[in-house]
């Protein structure tokens, strides 16, 4: 079986992170890039599902992004997986969700697979879509939110996460499956696993290598255009309710005019 | 000092791992005095126990500097399981590594490599720990093809735990042609006869760590138990312990780093006289001590760290950055302390911890002074 997880490095959510005046991109130079916490998650259930399959199995991770993203792939190889496809050109640079879907289908054609695993989110655009128009792109089932996946031969299970609880949902392969935080408990990486990554192959992408038009992606070939951006306004002062042996009472007076509760 | 790219995601690792796994929950084990055997688990299955021992016994076949690398990062957020690292790697099955025959090595390291069970040294005596063999009573002779051990060991760390399988005993196995005491260290299986092990002190700081006396009485173990050569016990250990110095070292420096880890976060957020305590000179300049402190403390176990794998001599500089870090330690804690006012004072608040762990550095694996008695060594100083 042929799993390919898709893997975003984004800016540390511990740190500042702003978006570039110039092009009104993220600034990816300002903040430390790591593996989006829920690519973790991807990575792990890929490994998982390699174990259980006695190991017949190879995992390859799919990173689009700059040079630097090269530290977030060797987390994942870190963490076992096989090889790495790193997609990776100038020309991508400023990329909506939809050519991002699209060069990453491009990519993930070359590689070929039987599973694609991504993360339902990411913490920087968290558009969320991800998943999806790549199911679409490729024309294989997308099965979104899981918690749980099983697969047995060609056949490929979750259990999706709703509002009331879960859907079980079933296809055959190949398809697209995006976890939550739910599914597993990432493994930390063994200082055999960071040394091994070194050696691990990472193979490097440009757009003419992937087949993509690079016209259709980047800033230019974006369909959506970030117009204006503005930082979030200060948080105001707060209200402070006194008590005199009623605060219990006031305080939920108070939330009950915020209607939450 | 840039490290490669494997130490750097090590450090990172271990960082994490503390933070997310480690931090939430050590402060509870360390007011309930209680070994934290869940997060030793996890520290196994990451390897951390198996760092510097070769794969070939069940490592990870990296080196002496990884194992200080975590020791740093687990002790910037708790010493407890730092030093249970420590002693467990250092002084248990390090000296296994080192010394051992093919036997002691199979039997005994891949299961202290994986953390799966913790190995210890047993040295130090209630009659002495500096003074070796000075100080040193207990005794073992051959009977047939057993050891006989009688004595007792103080202060020994990881000796007592659930998984806690051996603890390396050095005893006066016999009398040298010069007339001195001859040693020898001998593997002690946990739960042989005659080996009693006492209930945990109570201790001022690393209380989540485990820390037993325990006697030896007409305790008997196979001749085959003798680790390396009789008569070699002196030399074992002096190296066990010229290296666990850097260990020690970079336990503390994690623990000075700390310090200002958590001061940082703190002077931004408490106020006083109207303003962030941060916003103040006094302050600033304190945090601005404890990274210098915390720094030039990190150069010099880098440094002796850099020699011994490079196979120089480098008792001079693991001394000197066991000397130093403990000290930057002290000094780190003693001023968070002070910067966090009455909060310092609590338990519940790390650097209230950190006060409590930093002072057994001065002491545990040579005390300052037998450090400082080292350093006038190499420098030609004769003894008395
Ligand atoms: C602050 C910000 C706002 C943005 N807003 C928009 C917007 O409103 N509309 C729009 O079209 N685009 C937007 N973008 C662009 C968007 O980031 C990219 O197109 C992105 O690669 C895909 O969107 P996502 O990260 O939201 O994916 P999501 O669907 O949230 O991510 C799901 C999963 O997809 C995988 N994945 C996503 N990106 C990559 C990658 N580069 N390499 C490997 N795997 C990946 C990961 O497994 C991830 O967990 C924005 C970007 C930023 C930084
Ligand atoms: C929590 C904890 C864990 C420990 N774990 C272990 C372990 O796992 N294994 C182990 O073997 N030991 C362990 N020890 C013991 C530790 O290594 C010793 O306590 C330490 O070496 C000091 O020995 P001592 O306590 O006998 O002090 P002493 O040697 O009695 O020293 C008392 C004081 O005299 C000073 N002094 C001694 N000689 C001189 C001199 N010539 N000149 C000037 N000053 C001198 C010392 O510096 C010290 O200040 C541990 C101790 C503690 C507290």
């Amino acid at each position: 079986m042929n799993i390919v997880v898709c893997v975003k490095q984004v800016p540390d959510t511990a740190t500042e992170r702003k978006l570039r005046s110039d092009d009104k991109t993220l600034d990816r130079d300002a903040a430390d890039g790591v593996i989006n916490e829920l690519d973790e998650y991807a990575v792990e259930e890929a490994l998982k599902l390699k174990e259980a399959h006695g190991g017949e199995a190879a995992v390859t991770v799919l990173t689009m992004g700059p040079a630097k993203a090269t530290e977030t792939i060797r987390k994942a190889l870190a963490m076992g997986a096989d090889k790495a496809v790193h997609l990776t050109d100038d020309a991508l640079h400023g990329s909506d969700a939809l050519s991002t879907s699209y060069a990453m289908a491009q990519a993930l054609g070359r590689i070929g697979f039987d599973l694609v695993v991504l993360g339902s989110e990411s913490t920087d655009a968290r558009t969320g879509v991800l998943a999806a128009m790549l199911a679409e792109r490729l024309g294989v089932a997308q099965l979104t939110q899981a918690k749980k996946v099983e697969v047995s031969g060609t056949s490929i299970a979750v259990e999706r996460v709703t509002e009331y609880g879960y859907d079980k949902v079933e296809a055959t392969l190949p398809a697209v499956v995006s976890v939550v935080e739910k599914i597993n408990e990432p493994r930390y990486p063994s200082f055999k696993g960071i040394m091994a990554a070194k050696k691990k192959p990472v193979e490097t992408l440009s757009v003419a290598d992937a087949g993509i038009a690079a016209d259709q992606v980047g800033l230019a070939g974006a369909w959506s255009e970030v117009a204006e951006f503005a930082a979030a306004p200060p948080r105001g002062a707060g209200t402070i309710v006194k008590g005199d042996g009623d605060g219990g009472t006031k305080t939920a007076d108070f939330l009950v005019t915020k209607k939450f509760i | 000092m840039k490290l490669s790219d494997e130490y750097e995601d090590l450090r990172k690792t271990v960082e994490a791992f503390a933070r997310d796994v480690v931090a939430p929950v050590i402060g509870d084990y360390y007011e309930r005095e209680e070994f934290p055997y869940d997060i030793v688990r996890q520290m196994g299955a990451m390897g951390l126990f198996g760092l510097p021992i070769p794969e070939e016994h069940g490592g990870m076949g990296g080196d002496y500097f990884a194992l200080c690398l975590a020791l740093e990062e687990l002790a910037r957020v708790d010493s407890s399981v730092s030093i249970t690292l420590e002693a467990a790697v250092s002084l248990g099955a390090m000296p296994i590594y080192r010394f051992g025959d093919d036997d002691q090595r199979a039997r005994w390291l891949p299961r202290l490599a994986a953390g799966e069970m913790l190995g210890a040294f047993g040295l130090t005596e209630p009659g002495g720990g500096s003074d070796v063999p000075g100080g040193m009573r207990t005794k073992a002779h051959l009977d047939g093809d057993e050891w006989v051990i009688n004595g007792t060991k103080a202060f020994i760390t990881n000796s007592g735990t659930d998984i806690t399988g051996v603890v390396a005993v050095a005893a006066i196995t016999g009398t040298t042609e010069a007339g001195r005491p001859e040693i020898s260290t001998i593997l002690v299986p946990s739960g042989t006869p005659g080996f009693t092990v006492s209930k945990k002190y109570s201790k001022v700081g690393w209380s989540a760590s485990d820390t037993r006396e325990l006697s030896f009485a007409d305790c008997r173990v196979p001749a085959g138990n003798l680790l390396g050569e009789r008569g070699r016990g002196y030399a074992q250990f002096l190296q066990t312990l010229d290296e666990g110095r850097i260990a020690i070292a970079a336990l503390s420096v994690g623990l000075a780093q700390g310090c200002v880890d958590e001061s940082l976060r703190y002077v931004r957020e408490r106020r006083a006289f109207g303003h962030p305590i941060g916003h103040y000179q006094a302050i600033q300049f304190k945090i601005a001590d404890m990274e210098a402190r915390a720094h030039t403390a990190r150069l010099a176990y880098y440094h002796a760290a850099e020699k011994m794998l490079a196979g120089e001599p480098f008792k001079k500089e693991a001394a000197i950055a066991k000397l130093v870090s403990s000290n930057a330690a002290m000094d780190n804690a003693r001023e968070a302390t002070q910067i966090f006012g009455g909060y310092g004072f609590m338990n519940e608040f790390p650097v209230g911890r950190f006060y409590r762990d930093a002072k057994i550095l001065e002491i545990g694996e040579g005390t300052s002074e037998v450090q400082r008695m080292l350093i006038a060594r190499e420098l030609g100083l004769s003894a008395l």
